[in-house]
């Protein structure tokens, strides 16, 4: 066998296993879509859920999914870019520095299901914050955060040296440099990182089973004050989101639509996360055209 | 006058200079200390099972016989670990030429065309949450498997068939990341050599990139390890070593999401399953390790 | 920076908002009905129950959480300054949490002595909300419609692994199991085994009913057992020792392979717990949500059964 020969097969060999995950990547979208698609409509995504009759829809999963999100975000964003700066900027290199390197990989790499154990064992019953939304929040941030601390590193390494020597030299403190200097370069993959981690939250179930818990109480909608029980503001109230949702039919549906109901709820969350990777594409590109302009 | 504001100038700078120290090593402290207590609860939980209800390691380690209600009770959790390890190699052997050759195909072959169709279909698969893949994988692997292969079709080779679908979006950015920093010059010497494209592949890219391109491998099977509700919707979970790939077993994974509501708290069977989340966690921590191997040999 | 963070916070909040400001027209509406025809069937009630307020955390077995959701539902429009919360995560969650004090209420599939030591069950009390029993379903090409208590044994045990030999085809069994620490699993084997029974190789075991229909119903030659509420024509439910797994059959005694629902306080309940625990006693839940969702009274029941099985009538 010639190598040119040997060059077109292997060729085709790689073209043919690239076309293979398109096509189970489009099957896989296929199915759900098909599948989910006919069942969403405006009813379906704000009307509650039904126990035993037909009909029932997802609305506060949603909302609940949406609001953990934020929560989550809250928590995270803070505590990550801080995290962050200071491994890029502080960080004297050194064994303490490879040390806190080498936890955020490991915490970056645990199983969901420890996290929610630990948050079950720590947020629920230790703290006694019980199955709510903010016990939820804290185990997501917990797998959340180093993700974040990855993405600050990366988007502070990518400013350009010479402006930060330039902002120094000015005489501006160094903090002062990394807030109005630094921070808006390295906007773009920062906004982008996290858009995408937001959408490892919003389709998470195993930790949230253990911490959020499987059920929505009664929300009152017209009640926006965070302290009442039934406000869905109120950080402390149990929550199903839309994936522990989802779970939960599949497993222990009544309803005698439960299976169109877990399809419908599927493709919604497969759109949301969809949407989710279109936006940060498109905020990182907007972002990237401003800076770049504007420089 | 003028000497004030340079003090008070020079006093503001202190003050921002200090907020932004204290506050990102706040930051990093909370981390430190959220990732201690996460091993330090995690492993309290976990020993206990050895310290206050009397399970010698062999036992749990290396017994096959998982009986919770027995008489005695017997907590051999080998078959979990077992399961566990062969689901996710085999998951990782499924998923690993198909995520090297799909970023051969972006980097090497049709950049264009990679970048436009095959990278956003990859980073969408990273984005299905676990539970639809698990659903996806119960109405569609499971039925296709019954009928082809002997078995019911639920087991480890539909538990690996989900996972290495689950997997394939970190394996296959990672070896792009590794493809795409490769130095150009080190390709153009082959070419200029005479080599063909996949002489230069197979000769001088894929060694090269040898080491990164098994980090995303095993970064990949971590996550195979632990994940856990996708393998325990079609691995069948009898707590058994199993003699096909067509018949049920169990994972550590499933194990735990399966029996953990059912039991309660400080009963041994419990503490049990928090061994076996012990384990994960020990088993992170060694991935982690020969992912810093592979990453020193990479950089030599 | 700052600002086109708070932005897209803004829009994704905005968006969360108005899709959920229509959920809550519509969740009125229905809460509204609901509860003008619960305060017209309730009657006299309505005046002590305004006075009372509080919150109930209910935490615990997932096939109690269905009635417990649906009546706390009807109680809370009753009863406006009442908030109660339904929480599943399984019989052992709950009796752990009610005897820790994180929950008000634990629900629970069994005796709270079968899980917890008798030290901090004896703290606990107990209240029998409902009954559910179980039944025997296989796949419905398996043309047998009778099992005894014998051949059940045998066939969970492995002794018999096809179905000619308990009178049926030919074909292989699938057995589709629940999880050893299952309560569903202990009742069918309390009861209907009168035996425990070990995990057989190649058992599939399933810790969620809507998995085991699904099974039950696709594989070849599959048996397994679920709940009354969740039979449906995709599985063909088996009669036990001749006798069908009928509502009537349950009450009388006649089908045994039933347990009780327990929904356990630690100590006395207060004011409002025992309000709700009354309410979900009365007439009203019993002979309406507690059948509408499968589940048998328990006032409907004309024998009683003590922890250690010993049924009186």
């Amino acid at each position: 066998m010639s190598a040119k020969t040997a060059d077109k097969i292997a060729t085709a060999v790689i073209i043919f296993f690239a076309g293979i995950i398109i096509l189970i990547m489009a099957g896989l979208l296929g199915f759900i879509l098909v599948r989910g698609v006919g069942h969403i409509s405006f009813d379906f995504l704000t009307s509650a859920p039904q126990t035993i009759k037909a009909g029932g829809g997802i609305g506060p999963q949603l909302f609940n999914s949406l609001f953990l999100l934020v929560l989550t975000m809250i928590i995270t964003i803070p505590l990550g870019l801080g995290a962050g700066i200071y491994m890029s900027e502080y960080a004297k290199p050194g064994k303490v520095t490879d040390f806190i390197r080498l936890i955020v990989e490991v915490l970056s790499s645990f199983p969901s299901i420890v996290v929610g154990l630990f948050g079950l064992l720590v947020f629920v019953n230790v703290f006694g914050f019980g199955f709510s939304l903010f016990s939820g929040a804290l185990a997501l941030t917990v797998f959340n955060l180093p993700l974040m601390v990855r993405i600050t590193e990366q988007g502070m390494a990518s400013v350009p040296q010479a402006q930060k020597e330039a902002s120094l030299a000015l005489g501006l403190s160094k903090w002062k440099t990394i807030k109005s200097i630094m921070l808006p370069i390295a906007l773009p993959i920062i906004l982008t990182g996290t858009i995408l981690a937001a959408g490892r939250v919003f389709g998470e179930a195993a930790a949230l089973l253990f911490t959020a818990g499987m059920s929505s109480p009664r929300l009152d909608f017209s009640d926006w004050n965070p302290l009442s029980p039934m406000s869905p503001l109120n950080p402390f109230r149990p929550a199903e989101t839309l994936a522990v949702h989802i779970w939960k039919i599949n497993s222990e549906g009544l309803a005698p639509d439960a299976p169109e109901i877990a399809a419908g709820a599927s493709a919604v969350l497969i759109l949301t996360v969809l949407l989710f990777n279109l936006l940060a594409r498109w905020v990182g590109r907007l972002l990237h055209k401003k800076f770049t302009a504007t420089k | 006058m003028a000497q004030s504001r340079e003090k008070r100038k020079i006093k503001q700078h202190i003050i921002e200079e200090w907020t932004g120290k204290v506050f990102t090593s706040l930051c990093i402290v909370l981390l430190v200390v959220t990732i201690f207590s996460l091993v330090y609860f995690v492993a309290t939980k976990g020993f206990s099972s050895f310290i206050k209800d009397g399970i010698s390691f062999g036992e749990i380690f290396g017994g096959t016989k998982w009986k919770p209600d027995g008489e005695p009770p017997l907590f051999g959790a080998l078959p979990f670990i077992i399961g566990s390890f062969s689901t996710s190699i085999l998951a990782a052997l499924i998923s690993a030429p198909l995520s090297i050759c799909a970023a051969l195909f972006m980097v090497e072959i049709m950049p264009k065309v990679g970048r436009k169709f095959l990278q956003p279909a990859i980073e969408l698969l990273a984005g299905i949450p676990s539970v639809v893949y698990g659903f996806v994988g119960l109405s569609v692997i499971v039925p296709l498997y019954r009928d082809i292969f002997p078995g019911q079709g639920l087991g480890i080779a539909a538990g690996a068939s989900v996972l290495s679908v689950m997997i394939l979006p970190t394996m296959t950015s990672i070896a792009t990341d590794a493809l795409a920093a490769l130095p150009p010059g080190l390709k153009e010497g082959s070419y200029a050599l005479g080599a063909t494209r996949w002489q230069t592949l197979a000769r001088t890219v894929i060694p090269t990139t040898l080491p990164a391109l098994m980090t995303g491998v095993v970064l990949g099977m971590a996550r195979a390890f632990g994940e856990a509700l996708a393998v325990q919707m079609v691995i069948g979970n009898a707590p058994h070593i199993p003699h096909s790939l067509f018949e049920s077993t169990s994972t550590l994974t499933s194990a735990i999401t399966l029996s953990m509501g059912n039991t309660v708290m400080g009963s041994t069977q419990n503490n049990v399953l928090w061994t076996l989340a012990l384990i994960l966690m020990l088993m992170t921590f060694v991935f982690v390790f020969i992912v810093r191997w592979l990453e020193r040999r990479a950089n030599r | 920076m700052k600002k086109s963070l708070t932005l897209v916070m803004t829009l994704i909040l905005t968006f969360a908002l108005a899709a959920c400001g229509q959920g809550d027209k519509s969740n009125n509406n229905t809460a509204g009905n609901e509860g003008g025809a619960n305060s017209a069937a309730n009657g006299g009630n309505g005046n002590t129950a305004s006075e009372l307020s509080g919150s109930i955390l209910a935490v615990g077995s997932s096939a109690l959480q269905p009635l417990v959701d649906q009546a706390s539902k009807n109680f809370m429009d009753q009863n406006s300054k009442v908030s109660i919360q339904v929480q599943g995560g399984g019989s052992g969650t709950g009796l752990t949490q009610v005897s820790g004090g994180q929950a008000d209420i634990g629900n629970s599939d069994v005796f709270a002595e079968e899980k917890l030591e008798a030290g901090p069950a004896g703290e606990l009390v107990d209240h029998q909300v409902a009954v559910v029993a179980m039944a025997a379903v296989v796949n419905p090409d398996v043309n047998i419609d009778n099992l005894t208590k014998d051949q059940l044994v045998q066939i969970f045990t492995g002794k018999i692994t096809n179905w000619k030999d308990a009178g049926g085809p030919d074909q292989a069994i699938q057995i589709i199991n629940r999880p050893s620490s299952s309560g569903t699993r202990a009742t069918f084997e309390k009861y209907a085994l009168g035996t425990k029974t070990e995990d057989l190789p190649k058992a599939i075991q399933e810790d969620s009913s809507g998995t085991v229909k699904k099974l039950v119903g696709e594989t070849p030659g599959a048996i397994g057992y679920l709940a009354l509420s969740y039979l449906d024509d995709s599985v063909k439910t088996v009669k036990y020792e001749g006798v069908e797994a009928t509502e009537d059959n349950v009450a009388n005694g006649t089908y045994p392979v039933w347990a009780y629902e327990h929904m356990y306080t630690k100590g006395e309940p207060n004011e409002v717990v025992k309000a709700f625990l009354d309410y979900m006693v009365s007439d009203e839940v019993q002979n309406g949500d507690v059948v509408e969702l499968g589940y048998i009274p328990a006032n409907k029941m004309q024998v009683k059964r003590d922890v250690d099985g010993n049924i009186t009538k």
